[in-house]
């Protein structure tokens, strides 16, 4: 049985499109998907025909040709005869090494710069004022730059080591030395080191996962020891004593498993033109590392200070009111609500931080830019494939990154229930 | 957002791409100006003197082409470009020949589309390090920290030449060569190496130059010439046949002196026909019948243009060495002009 609704069923009409409210955002959402459309095929189409036109194809074939270009910094077994797909590794790698670097440095910076802005201490706080001010209103490839001049004009030269009447001399007990082609650390070396452990192409080091092995299992049995005394001293109300026990399960299972390895430092010793043994920290890395560090980490600082600013005075006064000290009350009170604020915000300068890495070029740094971006696409002439590669793994990169610290951020922020 | 980007970085390989119908040539007359890409600065090859003039053995060739397509040497746009950005610029248009101490190679001429149109300097790549150091070969240099142009065959040679002789060493890649000049006069690197003409030309812009010494290895061939893009088979020719009259030009023995004298008519055909008193070469060329003669104006015949350049008279000082006539013991040899 049909119920009549008695209004009279207008008929559709062409018209209706444009004038009638319910159907307008419709047409016209469609119409501008539409003209998108059209201009994504106009470039498409453009570019077959331009590729064409230049007799190009497109083709990702030569990824696995012989790159022939050598590559300073290479945290993975990489020579001249490898392919351009390895050579792009490697600088990926060499991206991420330095994004890393740079975000840890940044967010310390940052933050102790922060909350000495906001201290009480006139001149504390004018001087974090000056620097925040500098840093972050002169552009960061000026910072690298400058960086990069000081490191190769000011330090001195490998040779100027060599001799009697040496110039310069290695810091730290001989250990350290600084140069104008970069800083030389000692490296660990093990007599009875486990062997690599090969996947494929890729070479895993089984001290280092070994050694990380015993660390993160020791944090975690200590923990255990700490959690265990907290239940006892709140059903006793006494507290066993524990540093002794913490220190025991920290140390000894690390110390024990260096000496089984043999573990020992090589010092970098100065031979023919170079310092050579030890790890060298590059010009280019450090000049992009400081570099990037102190910019980004001027606006972590201000990030940090907006934090802590957007916590009510209330409730400190509420923490001192229970007797808490001001440590405690920053780190128990202010600083975990302070994050909710901080967190979002900080996860657009880590962004920023790698994608600022691709400024590497400048000063010779061989990241991504510089490898795929640099050199493949000029001894090849892959642009088109290149660019769309490198943008590509830009956006996974950052896409990761956000996806981590979304997923920190949901768990730091406010909980409604 | 993801959409964006996809379609900007298509957009911008569109512009990079995109190529106007006319020929070279038309456009070059319509816009009457020549855009031709040079180095950032090599003294001797290209470089702007003190009043802002572009100066220089490869500057010399535009303005020879600017001359005999348009009539006027100083009607170009000299556009800068480094060893990474050429191609690309060269490609997408917004040059229209290269001179810039570019070597001549297979993949470059066949896979990326562009075609040489000659060699106007026959170079080798050398090494330069510092006299104090007391190297005399490029074999002693075991673990040095080298210096180098990044986006050219160099990097390729110099990888292969330690591969090869067994040695390591360790890589700076520098964007241009003023800034691989300030790495290395700071001791960033112990060894400079590029072409050894364009050592020469760094080392003399040296405060010191006799602190410093070239070695005597040249680890590769480089023929330098001028490029154009691949498919404008008549840009291409006039690109060529400008170079070759220049050089054809030495050998005939006409130099800027008697370039109005001989133009008048001499008895010797080959001078007659270079020079358009005589055959119809310019039109085959879609010129005039005095492009070349405008060509030489321009800065004088091939070995005038060396001597005024980079000749021993100069502060560069390279002998002609290959870059003679083929008459003299060297390698310019034009094809005659019939």
């Amino acid at each position: 049985m049909a119920i009549d609704s008695g209004a009279p069923k207008e008929s559709f009409r062409l018209s209706m499109l444009l004038y009638d409210t319910r159907y307008r955002s419709i047409t016209i959402q469609i119409f501008a998907l539409f003209m998108l459309m059209l201009g994504a095929a106009w470039l498409v189409d453009n570019t077959v025909r331009n590729l064409a036109a230049l007799g190009k194809d497109f083709s990702f074939d030569f990824l696995w040709n012989t790159s022939g270009y050598d590559i300073s910094q290479r945290p993975l077994e990489y020579d001249s005869t490898s392919t351009h797909s390895r050579a792009a590794i490697v600088g990926l790698l060499n991206t991420l090494i330095l994004a890393v670097m740079a975000c840890a440095t940044a967010t310390v910076i940052g933050v102790v710069a922060g909350v000495l802005r906001l201290s009480n201490n006139w001149i504390v706080a004018k001087l974090m004022t000056v620097y925040i001010e500098t840093f972050r209103n002169v552009p960061v490839l000026i910072w690298i730059i400058v960086t990069s001049a000081v490191m190769s004009e000011s330090m001195p030269a490998p040779r100027d080591f060599r001799g009697e009447d040496a110039t310069a001399s290695m810091q730290l007990f001989d250990s350290i030395a600084i140069t104008n082609r970069g800083v030389y650390v000692p490296s660990p070396l093990f007599e009875r080191g486990l062997p690599d452990l090969t996947l494929g192409s890729l070479a895993l080091s089984l001290n280092a996962i070994a050694f990380l092995v015993v660390v993160i299992a020791s944090i975690w049995i200590n923990r255990r020891l700490v959690a265990n005394a907290t239940r006892v001293q709140n059903e006793t109300g006494v507290r066993p004593r524990t540093w002794w026990k913490s220190l025991l399960i920290l140390f000894v299972p690390a110390i024990a498993l260096l000496v089984a390895l043999g573990f020992h430092l090589e010092y970098p010793e100065l031979r023919g033109f170079n310092f050579s043994g030890g790890i060298q920290m590059r010009n280019s890395l450090i000049a992009m590392w400081i570099g990037l560090s102190i910019y980004t980490a001027a606006f972590i600082a201000e990030i940090v200070r907006a934090g802590i600013m957007a916590i009510s005075k209330g409730q400190t006064e509420a923490a001192f009111a229970l007797g808490l000290q001001p440590g405690r009350t920053m780190r128990l009170v202010i600083l975990p609500q302070a994050l909710r604020v901080i967190v979002p915000p900080l996860i657009s300068q880590y962004l920023n931080i790698t994608k600022n890495t691709s400024l590497g070029l400048a000063v010779g740094y061989m990241d991504l830019r510089s490898t795929l971006g640099g050199i493949t696409i000029n001894q090849t002439g892959r642009e088109l494939e290149g660019m769309l590669l490198m943008m590509l793994i830009y956006l996974a990169i950052s896409l990761l990154i956000s996806g981590v610290m979304n997923y920190y951020n949901n768990r730091v922020k406010l909980k409604e229930r | 957002m993801k959409k964006t980007v996809f379609l900007s970085s298509l957009a911008v390989a569109a512009l990079a791409t995109g190529m106007a119908s006319a020929t070279t040539l038309e456009d070059v007359q319509a816009r009457g100006t020549l855009n031709c890409g040079v180095s950032t600065g090599v003294n001797g090859f290209s470089a702007p003197d003190a009043n802002g003039v572009w100066q220089g053995f490869d500057v010399a060739v535009c303005r020879a082409v600017a001359a005999a397509v348009l009539g006027d040497p100083m009607a170009v746009n000299f556009v800068p470009t480094t060893g990474q950005t050429r191609f690309t610029a060269l490609a997408s248009g917004e040059i229209d020949m290269l001179a810039r101490n570019t070597t001549w190679t297979f993949s470059r001429d066949v896979d990326l589309g562009f075609t040489f149109v000659g060699v106007n300097y026959y170079d080798g790549q050398g090494f330069m390090v510092p006299r104090e150091l007391g190297v005399s070969s490029a074999t002693e240099l075991e673990g040095a920290t080298v210096c180098i142009q990044t986006g050219t065959t160099t990097e390729l040679n110099l990888a292969d030449f330690f591969r090869v002789n067994n040695m390591s060493y360790e890589p700076v890649p520098i964007e241009t060569n003023a800034e691989a000049q300030q790495q290395y006069l700071a001791g960033a690197c112990d060894v400079y190496t590029t072409d050894a003409s364009g050592l020469a030309a760094t080392r003399a812009s040296f405060e010191a130059p006799g602190d410093h010494v070239i070695l005597p290895e040249i680890i590769s061939k480089e023929p330098l010439g001028p490029v154009v893009r691949h498919g404008d088979d008549q840009w291409a020719d006039i690109g060529r046949w400008t170079l070759n009259a220049l050089i054809a030009a030495e050998e005939l023995g006409v130099t800027s002196a008697n370039l109005e004298q001989m133009a008048a008519g001499t008895n010797n055909p080959e001078i007659n026909r270079l020079l358009g008193s005589e055959g119809s070469l310019g039109e085959m060329l879609g010129l005039d019948a005095e492009w070349a003669r405008r060509a030489i104006a321009a800065g004088g015949n091939y070995g005038e243009i060396f001597a005024a350049t980079i000749g021993e008279s100069t502060p560069i000082g390279l002998a002609r060495g290959l870059n003679a006539q083929w008459t003299q013991g060297g390698l310019m040899y034009a094809p005659p002009f019939r």
